[in-house]
């Protein structure tokens, strides 16, 4: 069965979590791309997904969030975009057995014209090129995320779609509380995400990083009220705060654990972590998923 | 005066090329250039500046109206005397040594210029060299940095102690800000002031500027 119709079947699922720190604790210099590991160090991508793997994560995210042609063109990297792309596919697949391996697309960090100075076709062109990769290597899903922007969040939709017309396509963006309720801060509400990026194609449609749990059951609660379709959910373990120099999430697995209940009532079809989420945390949402799944 | 007047209300609006008209047109109706860039430019940027803090408009507003005043300050150069063209003072700004986000920095940077002041952008990935060479070289009275990441955080002391070591730790203040930095995180790295967001760096390097320098 493919991830989405477990979902469209009434199933909840539980997805990894962050991906930026486990690498930094693995020695990815500050400021070195992320995805040059895929290339140099695809040991490390595939311990991670084990990790999460075996933490409960039904689904498994590719470390390819910033590996469109265009952001990776900031390092030289363009050229590599196959490579990158289909190596972190290769890792993922390895260390998380049986797990749903979702590729992963994030901002490219242009801004479209006309606020921007990028050409709609250029972003439309390397999302392309980056799920052409991506799907090559056998991925089981797309996932658009941290989008802020949802006029790029389609064009990789509809990327997507053109590219690898029967992969479900996940898209997820990060809202900000404002007065008169979440937006991005592109200026982008709940329901204005919801119904673009469905009408672009997605399936499954949500909100990652940003926030912590308690703003993300507010954000579920607002898409649940827009959109009849699977949603999916990844809140950061709260915002960081500063602990004699370090910097700490201040959600600790077992709160991180418990919230997920409010995102499953919320109607969350799929909930994993972002930011400052661990192993640890995912394995408290399991706990959390197995608990209703007995209950249901 | 109600020139001026269209030429903040187009530039709210993000009418690029309305504002250059007026702001042509204004020239040739003698009007002094400082007060077309302090009672039209400027005065239009304020009110983008307050309408986004208040959540009323959003980045593509707050980007389309730069593009505006833009327009009109490339008119409006030439024709500014050299102590004018700098305005309120000179802020060397950038996103710090590995840290490659600068969406929030490059707000800043429109916000300081629609405040009047002259910033010279170094973009991202700014090394501490960098950063206090410009601001040695240019004479700027701040320093602003920008980082998004943890790691990347550490590079904004190594810009305040190069600064110190150059003597320049009393007359160029440093403001920093960024998901991951705070007040506290400010103060600990020795910097003059810390920033939440763009509204408020564009109040805090004024009141940086006004109390002359790091103090």
């Amino acid at each position: 069965m493919t991830i989405l119709e477990r979902v469209l079947a009434g199933e909840i699922l539980v997805a990894d979590g962050a991906m930026g720190t486990m690498l930094m604790e693995r020695g990815l210099p500050a400021g070195a791309p992320p995805e040059s590991i895929n290339r140099d160090r695809p040991d490390l991508l595939e311990e991670i997904a084990r990790l999460y793997r075996e933490a409960g994560a039904d689904m498994v995210q590719t470390n390819t969030f910033g590996a469109s042609p265009l952001k990776l063109a900031l390092f030289g990297l363009e050229n590599e975009t196959e490579t990158i792309n289909r190596a972190a596919v290769r890792a993922a697949r390895l260390g998380a057995v049986g797990a749903y391996v979702a590729g992963s697309c994030g901002p490219t960090g242009r801004l479209l014209e006309p606020y921007g100075d990028t050409d709609p076709g250029l972003v439309a062109e390397g999302f392309r090129r980056q799920i052409a990769a991506l799907a090559a290597e056998g991925v089981d899903m797309i996932i658009v995320e941290t989008m802020t922007d949802v006029h790029e969040a389609c064009l990789a939709v509809r990327a997507a779609k053109e590219i690898a017309p029967d992969l479900p396509v996940a898209a997820t963006m990060t809202f900000d509380p404002t007065p008169k309720g979440y937006f991005t801060i592109m200026g982008v509400s709940v329901p204005e995400a919801a119904g673009k990026l469905a009408e672009a194609g997605a399936e499954i449609v949500g909100s990652n990083c940003g926030n912590g749990t308690e703003k993300m059951i507010a954000i579920a609660r607002d898409f649940r009220a827009a959109t009849r379709l699977p949603l999916l959910f990844q809140a950061n373990a709260g915002i960081p705060e500063s602990s004699s120099g370090a910097l700490v999430y201040p959600e600790t697995p077992g709160f991180f654990g418990r919230q997920a209940e409010g995102l499953f009532d919320a109607g969350a079809s799929i909930v994993g972590g972002c930011c400052g989420s661990t192993p640890a945390h995912i394995a408290a949402l399991r706990r959390t998923a197995d608990a209703r799944r007995r209950n249901a | 005066m109600e020139i001026l007047e269209k030429i903040a209300e187009h530039l709210e609006q993000g009418d690029a090329e309305r504002v250059l008209d007026l702001t042509r047109r204004a020239l040739s109706e003698k009007l002094p250039p400082k007060t077309v860039l302090d009672d039209g430019l400027i005065a239009g940027m304020q009110v983008v500046g307050e309408k986004f803090k208040l959540h009323e408009i959003f980045l593509p507003d707050v980007l389309l109206a730069a593009k505006a005043m833009y327009a009109g300050m490339d008119v409006l150069k030439p024709h500014l005397e050299a102590g004018e063209s700098s305005g309120l003072g000179k802020v060397v700004i950038g996103s710090v040594q590995g840290d490659l986000h600068d969406i929030g920095k490059n707000l800043v940077a429109i916000m300081l210029k629609g405040a009047g002041f002259e910033v010279i952008d170094l973009g991202h990935d700014v090394s501490p060299e960098r950063f206090a060479e410009t601001a040695e070289k240019e004479g700027a009275s701040v320093v602003g940095m920008s980082a998004l990441l943890t790691t990347t955080m550490a590079n904004m002391k190594k810009t305040v102690d190069l600064l110190k070591s150059k003597g320049l730790g009393g007359r160029v203040a440093v403001i920093v800000g960024g998901a991951p930095v705070s007040e506290e995180f400010a103060r600990e790295i020795g910097a003059t002031a810390y920033a939440f967001d763009a509204s408020s760096a564009v109040d805090r390097v004024k009141s940086l500027v006004r109390a002359g320098g790091a103090g």
